[in-house]
């Protein structure tokens, strides 16, 4: 087997503030392979997009290696082998959809054709080429989040960190963003890190499911997500599929810190 | 169907105002400039009758407040030289607003550069900003003459006195509107391995055009009031400010005459503030808020 993608071994961090020092991460150690999707599931607090943004080298940890690609983090970035989303669209008021896209090619020095050439193919990826001269406020949230999404795929990266990207949406625009990622993925061959607070959503993207428990956040349980890869609306009627939510719930709810909180939007 | 009607996916240049075609906000608008008009007018109006009833029921004599249509007559008055005072309050107001407009660049500039200083370095703002605001807390009256003795009494002192009053609102602004950056929108930048300058030039400064306008709208009166202020001292030959210490001079006898300068100057000043007003609906068209005129 090829060596991981991504890995992580022994990471932690600790935010220091004038209140005293808070730890946010313990001993995460994980190993990720090329082309794999994979979630990261907790309860609010529990560090999971601090641990995304440690492997996109915005954040710093405190402890620990990453190496992605078999190089630092940092070197990652600077070959620009990510694409990021956020869980608000964070596209700039001021620049058309079409050049919300374009920018990750203008800030890389692509040439003149590529920047015209491949965000309108990734406008019509996700079905938004006719919005192409709309300004942002205009279109819907759902959109801006697709617009997003084409954003992060402009520079073809082998590594996409989604920060719950689908969280601020009505669920039937989520089960469908869900679906359109995963043909997005499936033509890219990206490799998803995938924050959520969705169990059902988890299940229905992943290949692997990252449960953390909170305070310090460290990983409880890796579940596997043994579905055929192809997913689509009969995969959510699948008893596997059931069993899995329940299988991922139960991780959520047996770590005796949580005794008292919600574990997330559970949906399915 | 979405909301709004479908456009051809043509590519907008960046600084074009969309202006929403949706029935509501875009319906009103072509209706909404013969009324505006209409309105300015009125309050106009209400402005002089109050100032005419004032000047009636206080019983108050020409040289503190003459007749509306003295102001009037004034501009039709011949000068010494024979031309008339419209043509010669034309001339130097045109002065004015030249020393303005080059006092409002230079200002804007020396602004611009300050705050895009302060905005990466606390260090800088620290050491500097106390003396940037010092700077403003000494009256402008004390600072034009030795402004004009070091420079001379040409156009450029004024101008540099207008830029002395032009650059602080712009510094505070900008500072502030460089920072004001969305945390995520930074991240995206550094996640794209972009440069100091890419991160300036293409997240920074358009976030913060909306601050800089501001800045800009209080800076446009300001400059005018500055080069005005710079022509005061003895030396000048034209300009509002030598109309206006003439008028003062011979007020006693001619007292509509000080009024029209008052007059002139203001609209110099009106005038600064819409075109700045005009060139932020172009540019910052794509702001949700619209802009309030």
């Amino acid at each position: 087997m090829a060596a991981p993608i991504i890995e992580l071994a022994g990471v932690a961090k600790t935010f220091e503030s004038r209140a005293g020092a808070t730890e946010a991460l313990r001993a995460i150690s994980l190993a990720v392979d090329a082309g794999e999707f994979i979630s990261i599931i907790g309860p609010s607090g529990c560090g999971k997009s601090s641990l995304l943004r440690i492997v996109g080298d915005l954040v710093e940890p405190s402890a620990g290696v990453v190496r992605v690609k078999g190089k630092s983090a940092r070197q990652a970035r600077l070959d620009r082998d990510y694409g990021i989303v956020f869980q608000t669209p964070v596209l700039y008021d001021w620049r058309t959809v079409l050049e919300n896209v374009q920018l990750p090619l203008e800030v890389a020095g692509r040439p003149r054709g590529e920047r015209q050439e491949r965000p309108r193919t990734l406008l019509r990826l996700v079905g938004l080429d006719e919005f192409a001269g709309h300004y942002p406020w205009q279109l819907s949230g759902g959109m801006q989040q697709r617009v997003a999404i084409a954003r992060a795929l402009a520079l073809n990266p082998s590594i996409l960190l989604m920060d719950e990207p689908f969280g601020a949406l009505d669920e039937m625009t989520r089960d469908r963003l869900n679906q359109e990622l995963l043909q997005v993925c499936a033509e890219t061959a990206a490799t998803v890190l995938f924050v959520t607070h969705s169990i059902a959503e988890a299940v229905f993207l992943s290949t692997r499911i990252v449960v953390m428990s909170p305070r310090p956040g460290a990983i409880d349980r890796v579940v596997t997500v043994d579905l055929p890869r192809a997913r689509g609306d009969a995969t959510r009627a699948l008893p596997r599929f059931f069993e899995l939510v329940t299988t991922v719930r139960r991780s959520l709810r047996e770590d005796p810190r949580l005794a008292g909180e919600r574990a997330g939007g559970s949906g399915g | 169907m979405p909301p709004w009607p479908r456009r051809p996916a043509s590519r907008l240049p960046a600084t074009t105002t969309y202006n929403p075609p949706v029935s509501s906000a875009g319906g009103d608008r072509r209706g909404a400039r013969p009324r505006r008009w209409l309105r300015s007018l009125a309050v106009a109006v209400a402005i002089a009758g109050v100032w005419e009833a004032g000047k009636a029921l206080f019983a108050l004599p020409t040289y503190q407040l003459p007749h509306l249509h003295e102001i009037a007559a004034d501009f039709l008055r011949e000068g010494a030289g024979g031309e008339r005072w419209v043509w010669i309050m034309a001339l130097n107001a045109g002065y004015t607003a030249l020393e303005s407009l080059i006092g409002f660049a230079l200002g804007g500039a020396a602004g611009l550069v300050l705050a895009i200083g302060f905005a990466h370095s606390r260090w800088l703002e620290r050491g500097l900003s106390p003396y940037v605001v010092a700077s403003q807390t000494v009256p402008i009256l004390a600072i034009a003459p030795m402004v004009v003795v070091w420079l001379g009494t040409s156009w450029f002192s004024k101008a540099v006195i207008a830029a002395y009053l032009t650059f602080f609102p712009v510094t505070v602004n900008m500072t502030r509107g460089l920072r004001a950056v969305d945390p995520d929108a930074l991240a995206l930048m550094r996640a794209l391995a972009a440069s100091w300058w890419q991160i300036l030039f293409k997240l920074r400064f358009p976030a913060a055009l909306p601050y800089l306008f501001t800045a800009l709208r209080i800076s446009a009166t300001a400059s005018v009031i500055g080069a005005i202020v710079g022509e005061l001292p003895v030396g000048s030959r034209y300009g509002m400010g030598v109309v206006i210490i003439n008028a003062a001079q011979y007020y006693n006898w001619r007292p509509a005459n000080l009024w029209a300068a008052i007059l002139v100057s203001a609209l110099i000043g009106i005038a600064f503030y819409h075109a700045v007003a005009a060139v932020e609906r172009r540019v910052v068209g794509w702001a949700r808020t619209a802009p309030a005129v």
